[in-house]
């Protein structure tokens, strides 16, 4: 005579809560099946790539640029906060392809300037640059000259922005490099010096300027014995 | 032998986790950390980033070597050019640390057998250990290097791609 068992009653005003879900991965995978962790990091370290379509793409990065600022500075700004990015993963990337046994860090402020200079430099143009020079007045600013920038090849500048050097781009580069170095900048910029100059009309000189801060560790090593 | 592996951001923010244990002698490459070292774990890591910080300026080298160590637990480090640290935590006996900061006796002494001596944690210093450590950060370090260029990969962000995390798990299969 035994019942039916009891079933607690339902209420309306309690709703289970649903299972979480399992995780599922939307990763997808290229058809090859191969990822970016199977490609080879240094296949690219011998080819160039053409001059000609580098040339089309940092054309179209300037007319964007152009369009959407409204002054030379700010276009200077822009092609240096797009090239930031590149700075950084150009350090990591050089020092991988050193040989691991003999990769170093620039811990030095000079020591990073000749790796740009140097490096850097045969890295993405295959020359190093023309010359690298410390201020007689300021500790903290340096100067890397390019004679002719690689990027302002195929650049004509109108007359009315003269001052407007598109070589901010690699700039850009070298600002990220530093930070990325743990060396903070108050900007690098980008500078014709060429006005007479008959053999180099595109001389170009990159101003360094290093955080005090910077200066400050750099002497603290230094006297330390590092 | 439980390994904890973790990589910190250029702002001490951790964008990758990873427990294991040794695959080495018969290890089956699983963590056996006990519930409480799993929050210690963090803590002693980022307690360590302050002695990297110290070290980073002194050498030119990547790899730091050994750099801290706390109750038994031994922090190892790799610094990239980036500024982002690799820090390997490795612990010989995870169920007999105690994480009491007021201990000052060392645990009790466990019968030690001619196996666990093979251990690399019970070496932490010894060259054969830094020599496997070295590898497996380098080996670390490509599947980094092959992360962050992505173009879409902006600095300090998580890593969360399950590619990656199997990279380091081979690696420390390997090595570790």
């Amino acid at each position: 005579m035994s019942g039916p068992p009891q079933v607690p009653p339902k209420e309306a005003n309690h709703a289970p809560i649903p299972q979480a879900k399992p995780f599922v991965s939307s990763l997808r995978y290229p058809s090859s099946r191969k990822t970016i962790y199977d490609r080879n990091l240094n296949r690219t370290k011998t080819t160039e790539i053409s001059l000609a379509s580098f040339s089309y793409l940092f054309n179209s990065l300037i007319t964007y640029h152009h369009a959407k600022s409204g002054s030379v500075s700010e276009i200077e700004t822009r092609l240096n906060r797009a090239a930031y990015p590149i700075g950084i993963k150009m350090l990591d990337l050089l020092l991988y392809r050193q040989p691991s046994r003999t990769a170093a860090r620039p811990t030095r402020m000079l020591d990073l300037l000749q790796f740009i200079h140097g490096t850097l430099w045969r890295a993405l143009f295959n020359r190093s640059a023309s010359a690298l020079e410390q201020s007689n007045t300021k500790k903290n600013e340096y100067m890397i000259i390019d004679n002719e920038p690689l990027v302002n090849t195929f650049i004509s500048i109108p007359k009315e922005m003269s001052q407007l050097n598109c070589a901010a781009f690699i700039a850009g580069i070298i600002e990220g490099m530093c930070d990325a170095a743990g060396f903070s900048t108050d900007g690098v910029t980008a500078h014709w010096a060429g006005e007479g100059d008959e053999m180099w009309p595109g001389k170009t000189i990159f101003l360094l300027r290093f955080k005090d801060s910077v200066v400050e560790r750099e002497e603290a090593i230094k006297a330390g014995g590092g | 032998m439980s390994y904890y592996f973790t990589i910190i951001g250029t702002r001490d923010n951790p964008l990758f986790e990873l427990d294991f244990g040794t695959s080495k002698v018969g290890g089956d490459g699983i963590a056996r950390f006990r519930e409480e070292a799993k929050h210690m774990n963090q803590f002693i890591v980022h307690a360590a980033l302050d002695l990297v910080e110290e070290t980073q300026w002194s050498t030119k080298d990547l790899y730091l070597k050994k750099i801290d160590s706390f109750q038994n637990n031994h922090i190892h480090t790799f610094l990239t050019g980036g500024n982002v640290k690799f820090m390997l935590l490795m612990n010989p006996d995870p169920s007999s640390t105690s994480y009491s900061a007021y201990q000052t006796s060392p645990p009790p002494s466990r019968p030690s057998t001619a196996r666990t001596n093979t251990l690399l944690a019970s070496n932490p210093g010894s060259q054969q250990t830094e020599e496997a450590v070295r590898q497996f950060m380098f080996e670390v370090y490509e599947a980094w290097m092959k992360c962050i260029m992505n173009p879409f990969y902006q600095v300090n962000q998580p890593v969360t791609s399950p590619v990656f995390r199997n990279r380091v798990g081979m690696a420390a299969k390997k090595y570790l």
